[in-house]
């Protein structure tokens, strides 16, 4: 088509970008001025962002290849059984008026369903949500029809062209960008763009600042507890908390959660300070001599008449271990199954934590109740890298 | 049946096919896995001649596992004495006892003895060596308890193991902690008193009985609070219910991208 154009610079000029390279023959043939686009009318400035000349902007060959290949058509211009065309088309149209009337029902939705309640808010996320889905599901399923059933199967393959651009647009470009950064002052004036870079420094640096809320580091407050010599273990989960005497907790089986005198409504202390007291019958403790732990067993100074008390806090990832069998002495945590045996100092037999329960010291004030006599010997929970 | 001879060998008809088995199998998984069962439990108020009956009771019954004087057979059965009659009534009481077989945990079944006979050994059980006694009605009272004041205790000392609405969980080598839901009031006073096979013993000074009324209370109410539904493990919420309907759905968006995709070999072959 380019071949039969008028020698007029405007149309040229059009024809030019519609069949690109093809056309250029054709250009010169109009005015002889194709080739060189700084100065004719007939190549303008290409604009940034526009698409390129292409050669083969259509898949059909461009009338100025040279024929060698003729420009046969190879798509059937219709579905080879015109009945199930017609029923096709009947699900097309019947699936886009059936989303056009489930997307007015998302607008009347919208309108008619309030979000006073919680009810209210429920009905309308369910009405909203459903007309949505249907709406989408529906075009999406005509679309899917529409190219399955009127839509040729044939298989096209489509040459690939290099993607660089070439010396014209790349030269094209540079003039552009030149112009712009001449033309906007940019480099003619300093103090503009110099107070410009001042004006986003601090813009630049402010993020960094954000990463002071990463801190402050934990410090040493990982290592220790609240516990400390003289506080009394006071039953957890009772209104008020109670203090224990070894004689009310005196059946052997026993078990109760406790948490230090004071700190019961701390929910940062008791993160790390809960604790478990397990009541123990006689010879059933295997005891470490001395007073200083010693591995897979219970440290027989820290106990008040076979009752033993360890950290809830498993050391695996911190969950609470409290599933205690008092008759296999088992204490095991429900989150991954770390196992526990209360009678060895809370040694490891199965699952993937690595260290014991910390055991706390505990004996009697002088009113007959437990109390801590010290802090945990090791840190609570699950190990972290500077753990002593 | 032509119907499905035709489309047998449909590239879709192994997904169908698939999923059809799938729903079913899943379908009935959830009618086969629901039931329970609730019991009564009776009042103990010894006499000489309830003592007897319940003597005559145990050697009939008992005696074969844990001796003719209850003292118990190493390996095999614990000793009676000084259990007390609430252990009594809790484990004949929910059918625990006698054992069906040796297992890693007793189930709650079909209790074997009437009220009476319970009482009876009770009542026998309580004179040889006393023990917990079988709690009163007014002791057990859910109505007389906090339940809110319950639902703290609960779960820092029963949560761990029968879940936060006592929907009961695992634990090791076979043992579980049972569902609390067929519970009566008394069960749950006696469980918590006497420490049934692993469950750890709550003694009335550590957990006062006011402190179990609050829990009973809470125990008891929590049933009736709007479940979700489904299979909501634990009432955590129908969370299998949404995996199933994503996979599913994921199931189905395969199919359908594969069909969409398929090549539609009827008129260019």
């Amino acid at each position: 088509m380019s071949n039969t154009n008028p020698p007029d610079s405007g149309d040229t000029a059009w024809q030019e970008y519609l069949t690109g390279g093809g056309a250029s023959a054709g250009a010169a043939a109009a005015g002889g001025e194709g080739a060189a686009p700084p100065e004719g009318p007939a190549a303008p400035h290409r604009v940034i962002g526009t698409p390129p000349p292409a050669a083969a902007r259509t898949m059909l060959p461009a009338s100025g290849d040279g024929g060698a290949r003729p420009p046969a058509r190879e798509l059937p211009p219709d579905p080879d059984d015109p009945v199930r065309a017609r029923k096709a088309e009947f699900v097309v149209v019947a699936c886009f008026l059936l989303a056009m009337l489930a997307g007015l029902g998302f607008l009347v939705a919208y309108g008619l369903i309030g979000v006073g309640s919680v009810t209210a808010t429920l009905h309308s996320n369910l009405a909203l949500g459903l007309t949505l889905a249907a709406a989408l599901l529906l075009l999406a399923i005509g679309a899917v029809v529409w190219v399955r059933h009127l839509m040729p199967t044939v298989e096209l393959t489509e040459q690939r062209h290099p993607m660089a651009s070439d010396a014209k647009d790349k030269r094209a470009f540079k003039e552009t960008w030149e112009e712009g950064a001449e033309t906007s002052q940019f480099v003619k004036r300093p103090i503009v763009r110099r107070s410009l870079i001042a004006a986003t420094v601090p813009l630049g640096i402010a993020p960094l600042f954000l990463l002071r809320d990463l801190g402050p580091l934990p410090g040493t407050s990982l290592d220790t507890t609240v516990w400390r010599k003289g506080l009394r273990l006071m039953t957890y989960g009772t209104n008020p908390p109670r203090p224990i005497t070894p004689a009310e907790f005196s059946s052997p089986g026993g078990l109760i959660s406790v948490g230090p005198e004071g700190y019961l409504d701390d929910d940062d202390a008791m993160a790390k300070a809960a604790v478990i007291i397990i009541k123990f019958r006689p010879g059933e403790l295997q005891f470490a001599p001395g007073w200083r732990p010693v591995a897979n067993k219970v440290v027989q100074n820290w106990t008040v008449d076979n009752i033993v008390a360890y950290s809830k806090i498993c050391t695996h990832v911190g969950c609470p271990a409290a599933l205690y069998e008092q008759t296999t002495h088992h204490i095991l945590c429900p989150c991954h199954q770390s196992t526990f045996d209360a009678t060895q100092g809370a040694r490891v037999i199965f699952g993937p934590a690595t260290r014991p329960l910390p055991q706390l010291p505990i004996g009697i004030d002088s009113q007959g109740f437990l109390i801590a006599t010290g802090g945990f010997a090791v840190p609570v929970g699950p190990s972290f890298w500077e753990r002593s | 049946m032509s119907w499905i001879t035709a489309r047998r060998r449909h590239p879709a008809a192994t997904y169908a096919v698939l999923a059809f088995v799938l729903v079913l199998i899943g379908v009935g998984y959830a009618v086969v896995t629901t039931g329970g069962a609730a019991t009564a439990a009776p009042q103990a108020t010894a006499s000489a001649a309830q003592i007897a009956e319940g003597h005559q009771l145990f050697e009939e019954s008992c005696s074969s596992c844990h001796g003719i004087f209850a003292e118990g057979v190493s390996g095999q059965a614990p000793s009676l004495i000084g259990v007390g009659a609430a252990a009594v009534d809790f484990q004949v009481g929910t059918g625990r006892m006698p054992l069906a077989e040796n297992s890693a945990e007793a189930d709650r079944k079909t209790v074997r003895f009437t009220k009476a006979q319970i009482a009876a050994l009770a009542a026998y059980i309580q004179s040889l060596g006393g023990g917990p006694p079988i709690p009163s009605a007014a002791q057990v009272n859910p109505g007389a308890g906090n339940y809110g004041l319950g639902q703290q205790l609960f779960v820092a000392d029963c949560a761990a193991c029968h879940n936060f609405v006592g929907a009961g969980g695992a634990l090791t080598y076979g043992k579980y902690a049972p569902p609390l839901t067929a519970s009566t009031p008394t069960q749950i006073y006696e469980a918590m008193l006497t420490g049934p096979e692993a469950m750890p013993v709550f003694n009335d000074l550590t957990i006062t009985p006011q402190q179990k009324r609050d829990i009973i209370a809470y125990v008891t109410q929590v049933r009736s609070q709007p479940n979700p539904g489904g299979f909501s493990l634990g009432r955590v919420g129908p969370v299998t219910e949404g995996l199933v309907a994503f996979l599913g759905l994921l199931l189905f968006l395969v199919l359908a991208a594969l069909w969409i995709t398929a090549k539609h070999g009827k008129a260019h072959e």
